[in-house]
């Protein structure tokens, strides 16, 4: 057979296949773990002054938290970008925790706060979440599944659905009675200093549960990444995985929203800060990077805003905030030529 | 053999593929030609199922493409489109490696290895294995994609205007690629091409398209004639025999 | 087509102006108005200046869309969807914060500061990362505007401003009285300006290189451009609040009705702002009388539904990947 390519291609020097790659990975993914390992002692030990046995318990507590927080947010951003081929968009961007809170509060606004407060809480997060899982699901693979609606509605639709959600919830919170509204406020928002046990327990059994789920998933996704018309001729059930991949992502996010409510930023930065760092599509590198990123700024911002900012501020401001400015940043420089 | 029977397509109410039986044949090199808006493209993204018929079957040797389940399709026909962008950083061996995925679901095995292997070297892309795709010139990417699709060992290999952005000499070194693939690897090759005589000089057999209808459909001496591509393209164009290939002379 | 159009909207905008000035907590109905000294001094203080405040806010904003999306090509860039609004917000927080009795002239021109910095800092943005597909152009926006926004949030819970800065991204004309809207006639003139420069406008949106070629400076209409969205987003910022959307959805409406020439779209645009917060306000008197609900809550609900029943229509205008 003759040449095909007339122009010599640069040789790949000694290197054997995917020494390069594998190395490069493995430094990464070192130095992350060192930096998630430094950062969880730092937590756990800054400004304890010697009142371990009331500081550790709690710190370990909220630490739990901001692992759920964390890896729920990492992984259904990163399944997210998968589906949706698109590395801008995240599940908070499409409207799905404003689809969450919208359901949360219709709850109080049908069945009355009273009611509302008899209602056990795992009964009620298995009903935001469930119902969250049905919506979503639907809504999106109706979107997604349609080959001639593009790219395009979809974004369309999560923004203008985002804020559709947004203003009905606002609606139904001027026409509830202030006291459903504190009921409401202090069920949605339950921040990192005072979180509930009971709602922590259940929301790492459905991290679990989702995580496990989406590691089956693994070469699917690997295949995913390659766009839907060629994962379909590659033998995916396009139609069955997308619906499966949105549960998962839905679950999630009903873990990371019942938390701590929505930080947009969180999953948008860990999951481009870890494609860029590993250089690979592979979501066995990246699920556990980006999940280890995200934990790690979660935990930074938590200690920010306990010892310098003396709780002056949210977790979900302060990340939005670094998050967000060091995003734009690396939207930049990604595609500089 | 794949059965092609009423196959049609419509956006709106406007037939792109309108009821279309087909016969492509189990081997060989078949182009499917016409102009534009003629619905070639439409009729390949429908067959290798990437795109939901109105109505109408396709079956492959013995395989309902649209109803049998996606493994089972995968191994028995492929497709290499011509939009190649993709957002993620894959080298040409990841992406070959994808090929063997109706196989392997991610775990690759030795009879998959060796697979990869042969078609990186059939592709001649050994020295570049290991770049990522991204970063590789439009022919490089399209031989790596090639490559995928030879991995993906189906007998049936559709291809989108494989010459698309290629200039004459990759365009041709493609083309002896894939006229080898079915010459050697006994494989049925399927695409559709834009230069006629980039068709007449390599097929074995031409479909006409126009109007989302097949109307011609024979072999390449054929259909390489004035009258059937009147019929085709609406203008006759005069043929010209040269070194025993047939030639349409479109250039003025 | 676009005859008919312009003049369905001026009678809308007739009917629901008189609408708005019957609605509301104290009863009032024609003949008072003519007879009552106590109505009338109502309506002069009140009512009046309300549906004036409600037209102005919603033709400046309806019009800053459809500027911004003709200069960017893109039809989903909005003050809301290119970080105006969060950065006329920071601009308008960061006024209170240094000089909390500044005038609102002076919270006027600080916010149209941040406002313009925000959006040419969104331009470059968009100019440096290069996509090739149109849509990510007003996520490149939202994640911009989030990034203002989180500044603000941030500085709002320093200083205990939370609940204001909610007010400024969600309109509300409750509190709406004879000197306290005057400022929004400025938006609206600026709404007006931007009809003088119509037909420049169109041309920069053709590009750079068309521009020039037919002797339009791109640069300097460009400049006007953005400068006219910008200060009739940070007028409505500062005097009422933004309208979520509002920039976003009208002018996509119009010019599925009418088509795309600027000089055409321009009044009916406007025209059809006034119409969606006039009657979304009305509607947010009426429906838990005697409290209200915020315009921005209705425009959101209503609009965006509006909005998603044409993207998801079969074979619409948006359906193209």
């Amino acid at each position: 057979m003759p040449p095909l390519d007339t122009a010599v291609a640069p040789r790949n020097g000694s290197t054997r296949p995917g020494t390069k790659v594998r190395n490069r990975i493995r430094t990464v993914t070192s130095v992350i773990v060192v930096l998630f390992l430094a950062s969880v002692a730092f937590f756990l030990t800054w400004g304890v002054d010697g009142h371990w046995d009331f500081a550790l318990p709690r710190r370990i507590e909220q630490l739990a938290a901001l692992l759920v927080v964390g890896i729920a947010v990492a992984v259904s951003t990163v399944i997210f970008h998968t589906l949706t081929e698109n590395h801008i968009l995240t599940p908070s961007i499409m409207g799905f925790d404003a689809l969450y809170i919208l359901l949360a509060t219709s709850i109080v606004f049908f069945v009355g706060a009273y009611a509302y407060a008899e209602i056990p809480d795992l009964l009620l997060f298995s009903i935001n979440t469930g119902m969250l899982v049905l919506g979503a699901t639907l809504l999106y693979r109706w979107i997604l599944s349609d080959a001639t609606r593009g790219l395009y509605t979809l974004v369309l639709v999560g923004v203008i659905g985002g804020t559709l959600f947004g203003s009905v919830t606002s609606f139904m919170f001027r026409v509830m009675n202030p006291n459903e509204f504190d009921v409401l406020m202090t069920v949605l928002f339950a921040s990192f200093s005072s979180i509930d046990t009971a709602v922590l327990g259940i929301a790492s059994v459905l991290l679990v549960g989702g995580t496990i789920a989406a590691y089956r998933m693994i070469s699917v996704l690997d295949v995913l990444t390659l766009g839907r018309d060629r994962a379909i001729t590659l033998g995916v059930d396009y139609r069955r995985v997308v619906t499966v991949l949105l549960v998962i992502v839905a679950g999630l996010v009903a873990v990371s929203t019942a938390l701590v409510g929505p930080i947009t930023f969180l999953g948008l930065l860990a999951a481009n800060l870890a494609y860029r760092l590993t250089s690979t599509h592979r979501h066995t590198v990246n699920f556990p990077v980006a999940a280890l990123l995200a934990v790690t700024m979660l935990i930074l911002g938590q200690a920010a805003l306990q010892h310098i900012l003396g709780y002056a501020g949210t977790l979900g401001s302060i990340i939005n905030l670094a998050g967000g400015i060091f995003f734009v940043i690396l939207l930049v420089r990604q595609s500089k030529p | 053999m794949i059965s092609v029977e009423s196959l049609t397509k419509a956006y709106n109410g406007d037939a792109v593929v309108d009821a279309v039986t087909l016969q492509l044949p189990g081997s060989g090199l078949t182009t499917i030609v016409g102009p534009n808006g003629a619905g070639k493209s439409t009729l390949l993204s429908l067959i290798s199922r990437i795109l939901g018929p109105d109505a109408g079957t396709v079956i492959a040797d013995d395989i309902d493409v649209l109803s049998a389940p996606g493994t089972e399709v995968a191994k028995k026909l492929s497709i290499l489109r011509q939009d190649q962008n993709t957002t993620a950083r894959i080298t040409v061996r990841e992406l070959v490696e994808f090929g063997r995925y109706p196989y392997s679901k991610g775990r690759l095995t030795e009879a998959c290895h060796i697979a990869v292997e042969e078609a990186i070297s059939y592709c001649d892309l050994v020295s570049l294995e290991e770049r990522p795709i991204h970063e590789m010139s439009g022919g490089q990417r399209q031989r790596a994609y090639l490559a995928m699709v030879l991995a993906q060992d189906t007998r049936y290999v559709l291809l989108d205007e494989p010459l698309n952005n290629l200039d004459m000499v990759h365009a041709t070194g493609m083309m002896r690629l894939l006229r080898s693939l079915a010459d050697d690897q006994g494989k049925s090759i399927v695409l559709v091409l834009h230069d006629i005589n980039y068709a007449s000089v390599y097929s074995d057999r031409i479909v006409g398209m126009r109007d989302g209808e097949v109307v011609q459909d024979g072999p390449t001496s054929e259909v390489i004639t004035p009258d059937a591509l009147q019929a085709v393209f609406g203008t006759a164009f005069p043929v010209h025999d040269l070194a025993g290939n047939k030639f349409a002379d479109y250039f003025r | 087509m676009a005859t008919v159009v312009l003049w369905a909207a001026v009678a809308a905008v007739v009917t629901l102006s008189v609408a708005s000035m019957f609605v509301g907590v104290i009863d009032i109905d024609f003949g008072a108005v003519l007879t009552d000294p106590e109505a009338r001094r109502v309506f002069a203080l009140s009512r009046i200046p309300r549906t004036l405040a409600l037209i102005l806010a919603g033709t400046a904003m309806a019009v800053a869309g459809l500027i911004l999306q003709s200069l960017m090509r893109n039809r989903f860039v909005a003050p809301t969807t290119a970080g105006t609004v969060d950065a006329a917000a920071v601009g308008l927080l960061v006024v209170i914060i240094i000089s909390p009795g500044a005038p609102v002239m002076g919270k006027v021109m600080v916010a149209l500061v941040f406002a313009l910095v925000g959006t040419i800092l969104f331009l470059a943005v968009v100019r440096r990362t290069r996509f090739r597909e149109a849509i990510l152009v007003p996520l490149i926006g939202l994640v911009l505007g989030g990034v203002y926004r989180a500044v603000a949030e941030f500085l709002a819970y320093r200083y205990n401003l939370v609940q204001s800065i909610d007010t400024w991204f969600n309109a509300d004309f409750s509190g709406i009285i004879a000197g306290r809207y005057e400022t929004l006639w400025l938006a609206g003139a600026a709404a007006a300006a931007a009809y003088v420069f119509a037909n420049r406008l169109t041309a920069v949106g053709m590009g750079e290189a068309f521009a020039t070629s037919i002797g339009v400076n791109y640069r300097a209409t460009m400049a006007v451009g953005m400068g006219i969205a910008a200060f009739a987003t940070a007028v409505v910022v500062v005097t009422v609040g933004a309208i979520p959307f509002l920039g976003l959805i009208v002018p996509n409406i119009v010019t599925i009705l009418v088509g795309d020439s600027l000089r055409k779209v321009l009044p009916i645009t406007a025209l059809a702002g006034a119409v969606l917060v006039l009657g979304c306000d009305i509607a947010g008197r009426i429906v838990i009388f005697p409290y209200e609900i915020p315009v921005g809550t209705i425009v959101g609900t209503v609009g965006a539904g509006i909005f998603l029943f044409l993207v998801m229509r079969k074979g619409n205008r948006y359906a193209a990947a």
